[in-house]
């Protein structure tokens, strides 16, 4: 086993690993809180209203906003560690398969645990500071790394010489 | 279909024994993928449109309680809301979580070489796998119907701890999958069976380059949503919201149209959000598969036909669901029939890893 499939393949169980006991620690702990918060705000809104109370109506408006804000985003964060987790696995497995030099092989399988790491993180400090310019900049650095490796991977697939 | 009259290469046969956890985790696998996406492609014709419907008929009825100054109706109808929603969510999870434990299973078929651990154990592990695979999204499904009934807890019902049990099945195989890898990577020759097949067939490169293709697709075109749809559908609906309940406070028209907006919206970002997973979803599964391939007796014309049906499903049903902004049902129909078509050639495939393990049984004069 090489030591690009041995960084693809053990850095993605561990980042499926990483991905899972977030999602464990978020459902247990956060997401129940937050989507009681998300549904009791909106429907605060339509109550306040109801009851023809305009600013606490705009206030519970802009409060399910700003919840749905964090939980959209840390969901995601969830998945696409995982997601991201086993596209590095299946790919390391089959990484012989790709017609690409061994020193580019161990290239990408950097680029793609550092790029499915950093991506989802970048995403989880939006939550922290909303709207934040830099963790926008390391959500897009991930996602570009990723993206390119997997541009040159299928070419490696792709192509018939080995 | 054409008899294959290919002899099975004892090195590949030597990968797919009989009643081994390779074998029951690819034909699980593949079993659980296309029952999930049938339940998918039904949830989508029969439930989906209609559930929506309801939804924007109840938050209309919500806007009419706020006009009418009733608050106590306004509570009663996000209780009926709330139901509309668990409706949606638990089909929709059920269809999720049967279709990602099937990638789940091919996955564990694929690194089942590097799992240091007896045969023996390894096919419990799958068994019990494929069996958590299965009564997980049957317990999901069942949690809107099953409810509170004979329950003696105050808030779980006994679909949920269906569901949760299974789950707690499935994750108890993980580790114990984790722990062989482990053993493995400590010492490398602990191998207990032969690596996978390593060629390059037109069916595996096709599906293994078409697999990433699809999912670097997925993955541009979700950092175009997050670019650019995402803040903008979020700023969309609070503005949407907060006119719908100013109209509705001041007694003023307009609410009917505020509710389709939202409607719409709610529309827009799902297809959108739809379309960015199910091209990464299947990108996946077309390279999972590409692993099978050697398993599938069948002509190589034949193989190549299923390569590209499910190739051809995996790029329509994407496409058209994002047309379903613009072309509405018949977009919708024409979605459906592509996720028929990767079904079809899912069934294609397995049917040819059904013949495979058959006549190698029969080589072998292993039991049934």
């Amino acid at each position: 086993m090489s030591g690009a499939r041995k960084l693809l393949v053990f850095g993605g169980i561990s980042l499926a690993v990483f991905g899972m006991l977030y999602g464990l620690h978020y459902a247990i702990f956060v997401e129940h809180q937050t989507l009681d918060r998300m549904g009791g705000s909106l429907a605060q809104a339509f109550v306040r209203a109801a009851e023809g109370n305009v600013p606490e109506l705009d206030r519970a408006v802009d409060k399910y906003a700003s919840t749905k804000y964090n939980y959209v985003r840390q969901v995601d964060v969830h998945s696409h560690w995982i997601g991201l987790a086993m596209l590095m696995i299946v790919l390391g497995v089959a990484l012989d398969g790709a017609a690409l030099e061994e020193r580019l092989q161990t290239w990408i399988a950097v680029a793609l645990l550092t790029g499915s790491l950093v991506f989802p993180l970048g995403v989880m400090l939006q939550t922290i500071s909303h709207g934040a310019f830099w963790a926008s900049m390391l959500a897009i650095l991930g996602s570009g790394l990723v993206t390119v490796s997997l541009a040159v991977l299928a070419w490696g697939f792709i192509r018939r010489t080995t | 279909m054409g008899m294959s009259t290919q002899v099975v290469p004892t090195q590949i046969a030597a990968t797919f024994a009989s009643m081994s956890a390779r074998r029951l985790l690819i034909f699980g696998g593949i079993a659980l993928i296309a029952g999930g996406m049938l339940f998918g492609d039904i949830f989508a014709v029969f439930v989906l449109h209609q559930n929506g419907g309801q939804t924007g008929q109840t938050l209309l009825a919500a806007t009419e309680a706020v006009r009418a100054g009733n608050s106590l109706a306004v509570k009663q109808i996000f209780e009926h809301l709330g139901g509309l929603l668990e409706d949606h969510g638990t089909k929709l999870d059920a269809h999720v979580h049967m279709t990602d434990a099937g990638y789940l299973a091919i996955l564990l078929a694929l690194i089942q070489p590097y799992v240091a651990l007896p045969q023996r154990r390894k096919k419990l592990l799958a068994g019990w796998f494929v069996s958590g695979g299965l009564f997980l999204p049957v317990g999901i499904f069942l949690i809107h119907y099953v409810g509170l009934a004979c329950s003696p807890f105050a808030s779980i019902g006994w679909a949920s701890v269906l569901a949760d049990t299974a789950g707690a099945v499935l994750i108890v195989v993980l580790i114990a999958e984790a722990w062989g890898l482990w053993r493995f990577l400590r010492n490398s020759s602990n191998t207990s069976e032969p690596a996978l097949p390593a060629d390059r067939t037109w069916e595996r490169r096709t599906l293994m380059g078409g697999g990433v293709v699809l999912v670097l697709l997925g993955f541009l075109y979700g950092a175009w949503y997050a670019g650019f749809d995402l803040y903008r559908h979020e700023a969309r609906e609070v503005g949407i919201l907060k006119t719908m309940l100013d109209r509705a406070t001041a007694g003023q028209g307009g609410t009917v149209v505020a509710v389709a907006d939202y409607r719409s919206l709610a529309a827009e970002k799902a297809v959108k959000i739809a379309a960015h997973s199910h091209l990464i979803e299947f990108g996946l599964l077309a390279m999972l598969l590409s692993f099978v391939q050697p398993y599938v007796q069948l002509s190589d014309t034949w193989k190549r036909r299923w390569v590209l049906v499910l190739l051809i499903g995996s790029n329509v049903l994407p496409v058209f669901v994002l047309l379903e902004l613009n072309l509405g049902l018949l977009a919708g129909g024409i979605a459906d029939v592509g996720g028929l078509l990767v079904i079809v050639g899912l069934m294609g495939m397995l049917v040819g890893v059904l013949r495979y393990s058959g006549s190698l049984d029969a080589i072998s004069g292993a039991p049934r």
